[in-house]
């Protein structure tokens, strides 16, 4: 791209503000070669539908990326609020449980696309003639978009959220060598906690987002450096066929699939509500985990495994067939297109989409036939459908009477009672927290013994009658129920 | 930079008919995600305000018959709910119930106008007394004597479905007509 930095002269007064203000800001920014430079972009052969996937993945990413950054408005990334938040989305907020479908369906629809997009790539031989980096770097979206679709599944931290996680996050440590502490460091200590789901929620919101960006940045950027590929009969390297360019055919294919695509997730977010279920119980010992379907084959993959088979088909075997793939372009060096020549890149895929939904179909086929499982899903599912029906039931926050009363004792209560019928909370706040008026209360029973507590509230020092403090004209048992309430003010 | 390889013989269609009906249809698609995102979205975002609209909180004062043939105020102990998003807090706090008249309850804030103590009921000189800076209020809480620079606050009351509520509130201190704090 060229910049000029000759001053064009000032457009005549006559024409339009909108031509005008382009004129404007094209002098500023060069925007209108920027435009032309993306608009324009030849296509050997012309615009087809079956290139509409790449730019239906960016527009879902967008999608995730708008409705994550609301979703964020919402929510807190902690183990004892995460579940409370999202059933306050879901159950409160106007419009919050379509937008938590449309993004956590949406994840389900770029898996899909993230197939399709691959699938037409293998089955085109697009990613031949120097498209090795453009490969390499899609390659790594997947990676990022699979770590997405992990780490974003367990922040609801419900049942299905917490047990997936911890069989995936389980499967860690069979790494050689590293696998435990590499577990450790995952879960950010031995069992899933409050840290697992910080550290899940750093990665699915800054640090994997930022790399997707900067990965999308490269793909679409080394796509653009070689060229759109063309039909399977077109030359990779020169391109025979006349060009049309990307404006307006293909754009025009592409914007009917991004309302199509968002057409859909917003008719089966509708129709068909993301469930939440009960709060994540550690403790529950007959929860079935399972994974989110595109997870299902791999999971099923695990089930056939043992013993030092589980690391070499679990392991070893998944990194072979990651790197295999990756090389590909490296493997298959030929500039023929046509599939039918190609049959070992092309059957090796087919061959690993037969096999990975076959296991999917088993895994599946194994729930509903086992009669014990069977009933167990029912179960689950019957129990999430049971917990979506509930009213939101609010947290209560530390410090307010429900929360204490559970483990106080009588004496505490009665001191408690006494704290706000004598007003003492309209100075000292609620809980002893201290307001403009007065300080806080909280650790005195760190400073002073009971019988010091009750002297001091029958009779106040003076650096406390010059703040305000009156003395507290009670008997005697009630000064020491009110002693004894403050002394568990923390 | 040169991202667009050249030597590309670009076949160029572009006439006014085609270009407007191009741009139909971006406003078409553009309307149609518009409506299917956009629109939840902001109703996601603004959920807040309509919520605090309707935010009154009313607790339970205790049924109605309790207080049916009462002849002096009597306190009682309520449970103030504050939510704040999906979390409550719960405080409790006393409020003085006083007789009815004609079937219409009054109910007034316990803390003194003057500096917020709480003001005491006593029975055998039928009147309200701070004990702080002895000020003094009649049975209907009204001022008698002592530096509270008004009455005792009334707090908004109502009968639903047999049950005495009241909408508890704070009021500012020290200043002769009654204001709440927000």
């Amino acid at each position: 791209m060229s910049m000029t930095n000759k001053i064009a002269p000032d457009p005549p007064a006559r024409s339009g503000l909108g031509t005008r203000f382009v004129r404007w800001l094209d002098q500023r920014t060069g925007i209108d070669s920027l435009l032309h430079e993306s608009l324009d972009e030849p296509i050997p052969g012309g615009a087809k539908w079956a290139y509409i996937f790449g730019s239906g993945l960016l527009f879902l990413f967008v999608s995730q990326v708008i409705t994550g950054v609301f979703l964020a408005l919402y929510y807190v990334p902690s183990a004892d609020h995460a579940h409370t938040v999202v059933s306050y989305i879901v159950k409160e907020v106007t419009s919050g449980s379509f937008v938590r479908s449309i993004h956590a369906y949406g994840s389900s629809g770029i898996i899909i696309l993230l197939l399709l997009h691959i699938g037409q790539t293998i089955l085109y031989g697009s990613y031949k003639g120097r498209r090795e980096l453009l490969w390499l770097s899609g390659c790594i979206l997947l990676a990022l978009m699979l770590g997405m679709a992990f780490t974003g599944y367990l922040l609801p931290w419900d049942e299905k959220a917490y047990f997936a996680s911890a069989v995936g996050t389980n499967l860690i440590a069979e790494v050689p060598w590293i696998g435990p502490p590499l577990q450790q460091l995952v879960r950010g200590g031995d069992q899933m906690g409050t840290l697992t789901v910080s550290r899940f929620y750093v990665l699915h919101v800054f640090v994997l987002p930022a790399l997707l960006i900067g990965f999308i940045a490269a793909h679409v950027f080394f796509f653009r450096k070689a060229g759109a590929a063309g039909p399977i009969k077109e030359d990779p390297l020169h391109p025979k066929l006349p060009s049309v360019p990307f404006y307006p055919r293909q754009v025009v294919m592409d914007a009917c699939f991004a309302v199509v695509l968002i057409g859909i997730l917003a008719i089966i977010a509708k129709t068909i509500p993301m469930d939440l279920g009960p709060a994540a119980n550690p403790a529950d010992t007959h929860f079935l985990p399972r994974p989110e379907w595109y997870y299902r084959p791999a999971f099923q993959w695990l089930k056939y495994l043992s013993g030092r088979w589980s690391l070499i088909g679990g392991i070893l075997l998944p990194a072979l067939l990651a790197l295999i793939f990756a090389a590909a372009p490296f493997l298959d060096r030929r500039l023929e297109r046509r599939p039918w020549r190609r049959p070992i890149s092309v059957g090796a895929f087919l061959f690993f989409l037969i096999a990975y939904t076959s296991l999917g179909v088993a895994s599946y086929r194994d729930d509903y036939r086992d009669p014990g499982v069977a009933a167990q899903m029912r179960q689950q599912d019957a129990d999430a459908r049971a917990f979506m029906q509930k009213p939101f039931v609010p947290e209560a926050a530390a410090g307010s009477v429900s929360a204490a009363l559970v483990s106080a004792d009588p004496k505490v209560l009665k001191g408690q009672a006494l704290f706000q019928a004598q007003s003492c909370s309209s100075c000292h706040g609620d809980g002893g927290m201290g307001t403009a008026a007065a300080g806080p209360l909280t650790g005195v029973g760190q400073k002073y013994t009971d019988p010091q507590l009750v002297t001091l509230l029958h009779a106040p020092d003076s650096k406390m009658t010059n703040g305000g403090m009156q003395p507290v004209d009670l008997k005697q048992d009630d000064l020491e129920a009110l002693a004894a309430y403050l002394r568990q003010l923390r | 930079m040169q991202l667009t390889p050249e030597k590309h013989d670009v076949v160029k269609v572009n006439t006014a008919g085609r270009r407007s009906f191009v741009v139909a249809l971006f406003g078409l698609s553009g309307a149609a995600v518009s409506a299917l995102l956009a629109i939840p979205l902001v109703r996601f975002v603004t959920y807040p305000l309509r919520k605090n609209a309707a935010g009154t909180t009313w607790s339970d004062v205790g049924p109605v018959e309790d207080f049916a043939s009462l002849t002096a105020p009597v306190a009682k102990t309520i449970t103030l709910e504050r939510r704040d998003a999906w979390q409550s807090t719960s405080s409790q706090t006393a409020v003085y119930v006083l007789p009815s008249k004609a079937g219409q309850f009054r109910i007034l804030s316990p803390i003194c106008p003057h500096l917020g103590c709480s003001v005491r009921w006593v029975g055998d000189e039928k009147k309200f007394v701070c004990p702080c800076h002895s000020g003094s209020f009649t049975a209907d809480g009204e001022r008698i004597a002592g530096p509270p620079p008004r009455s005792m606050d009334a707090l908004e009351s109502k009968v639903e479905n047999g049950v005495l509520k009241v909408r508890y509130q704070y009021f500012r201190q020290l200043v002769p007509n009654k204001e709440v704090m927000a």
